[in-house]
């Protein structure tokens, strides 16, 4: 016959164990909170690049604080069993006392839970309409900056693997440099003359997929001259991971001698870009279709 | 068993797996497919240059792989023979003269932007000996291009009523070709992808599967050292 096991909540243990893990956690909550809402929040990426690369991190702020007592009452909680409850040496293993049910606490459970996810939804579409938080919203974006109507545009070509990028208001321009005027809202037109790739923008916070013949706009409010990194977030092919490079946002005067200078060296190539496209050539579109070539097709 | 020992295993497990992990895409991403090729540098007033000769294909043929029909690129050794090599170990801050003999025809540009001539010396190549910024995109056969140096050389193709037309590589310049010809510089060490802009791998969807997607054809790496 077995030992006799011992009792399974000790015997005389008095103790309110549930008063105890609510009082640690709502402690460890007060102290932890505001120390990641203001030290580690504005850490969080992508930083302050872009009007909407600051929403982004705000946003990801807000989230990172709400989540905080929930994995403080799970830090508690698991800490305090594994502490307090655990096996000890010679100690049976004994069936815990049932569980029975408490209305309060379903209820607490249920009223809290769906109070933050109502938040979240609430907080995130609000956010999200605002500006349309730097992602691609397709042909017909819905949410629309203030100013959109004269917001200035570039329209971004994927192509395996390389991105370059037009300048409509600059007789369509074509260069392999992203540079952007400071201070402006700009419209990104992203595209993609063969297979699906992704333009991402990453310190300023814009994130759109590039499809053959989709026009998928995202909008973008730049801050003050700085560089930024844009890479391919799709899996394109052999040179994926390679195709990266640098975009610039410079000042007014610096854009315009930019363009001056791009626009001289476009100038050998334009008359045949220009040309119809049954022609060979690729006139200014807001998308492209892969057209099969001569022999690859 | 001891948890000790449990632990150490699985430390060993994940070491082993991490190890293997790296080593595959280090060799995927650096030489799979294609042994490197080092080009010999002449010191020129204590500057490196370097001397590229390449040639483009239509068909690399049964000598020199086992894809005869791929399209690739070739480059010439220093004992004068036409390698299958795309890994080119290459000097930091040197000049490099290359000369391509194109013996493929055209296929045309998806993007026609990509015809202009840029980043090499001057902006501009020279097309069978002449001086061109740029050639109609649709004459394109094939790119050199390594983006990061922001090089793009669009190579005009055969006509394709050229006579003695090369069928399977290594073609001689008794074959039609077209030379290209161009300068550039290489910048700091690191390792440079380039590739062909040029849907030119025929039978393929949209002319960019097989040989645009394997090292040692149409695409390679400059291995730029100090």
């Amino acid at each position: 016959m077995a030992s006799q096991p011992a009792a399974a909540t000790r015997p005389g243990d008095s103790t309110n164990h549930g008063l105890r893990v609510v009082v640690a956690w709502l402690v460890l909550s007060a102290i932890a909170t505001p120390l990641v809402a203001i030290y580690v929040g504005p850490l969080i990426p992508p930083g302050n690049g872009s009007v909407q690369a600051q929403g982004q991190t705000f946003s990801n702020q807000v989230m990172t604080s709400l989540v905080t007592p929930v994995l403080c009452l799970m830090v508690v909680f698991f800490g305090y069993g594994l502490i307090k409850f655990h096996l000890r040496r010679n100690e049976a293993v004994l069936d815990g006392p049932p569980l029975r049910n408490d209305s309060l606490i379903q209820v607490l459970w249920i009223v809290i839970t769906s109070a933050m996810v109502l938040f979240l939804a609430g907080f995130g579409t609000y956010e999200l309409l605002k500006d349309g938080a730097g992602g691609g919203q397709g042909p017909n974006p819905i949410a629309l900056p203030a100013g959109h109507k004269t917001a200035f545009q570039v329209q971004v070509i994927g192509q395996q693997w390389q991105f370059t990028y037009r300048y409509p208001s600059f007789g369509g321009m074509e260069s392999n440099q992203l540079v952007l005027p400071e201070h402006t809202l700009v419209a990104f037109h992203v595209t993609s003359l063969d297979v699906v790739h992704s333009f991402w923008a990453y310190e300023l916070g814009v994130k759109a997929d590039a499809n053959p013949g989709v026009d998928n706009v995202a909008y973008v409010t730049t801050k003050g001259p700085m560089v930024f990194h844009v890479r391919c977030a799709e899996l394109c092919g052999l040179w994926h991971g390679y195709m990266f490079n640098n975009g610039v946002v410079v000042n007014h005067g610096a854009f315009t001698h930019w363009a001056t200078r791009a626009l001289a060296l476009y100038h050998s190539i334009k008359g045949y870009v220009n040309r119809p496209a049954d022609k060979g050539g690729a006139p200014f579109a807001y998308s492209y279709l892969p057209e099969p070539t001569r022999r690859a097709g | 068993m001891r948890v000790g020992v449990k632990l150490l295993l699985v430390a060993a497990a994940v070491t082993a797996a991490g190890v293997g992990i790296g080593f595959y895409v280090s060799h995927l991403t650096t030489l799979a497919g294609s042994p490197s090729y080092t080009v010999p540098v002449q010191n020129v007033s204590g500057h490196p240059v370097v001397h590229l000769e390449i040639q483009t294909v239509a068909a690399v043929g049964p000598q020199l792989s086992q894809n005869p029909d791929w399209v690739s690129y070739l480059i010439k050794d220093t004992s004068g023979q036409w390698v299958r090599k795309t890994v080119w170990n290459l000097p930091a801050h040197a000049t490099v003269h290359v000369t391509i003999y194109n013996f493929d025809g055209a296929s045309g540009l998806r993007n026609p932007y990509l015809a202009r001539p840029q980043g090499m010396v001057g902006n501009r190549v020279l097309i069978d000996g002449k001086p061109v910024n740029a050639i109609d995109p649709n004459d394109a056969s094939h790119t050199f291009a390594v983006p990061a140096f922001g090089l793009i050389v669009a190579l005009p193709g055969v006509a394709d009523d050229a006579k003695n037309q090369c069928g399977y590589a290594p073609c001689s310049l008794s074959h039609a070709h077209r030379t290209i010809q161009f300068t550039f510089h290489t910048t700091t060490p690191g390792h440079y992808r380039w590739q062909c802009f040029v849907p030119c791998a025929a039978g393929w969807v949209f002319g960019f599967g097989g040989p645009m997607q394997t090292i040692g054809y149409m695409d390679g790496f400059l291995n730029v050292k100090a």
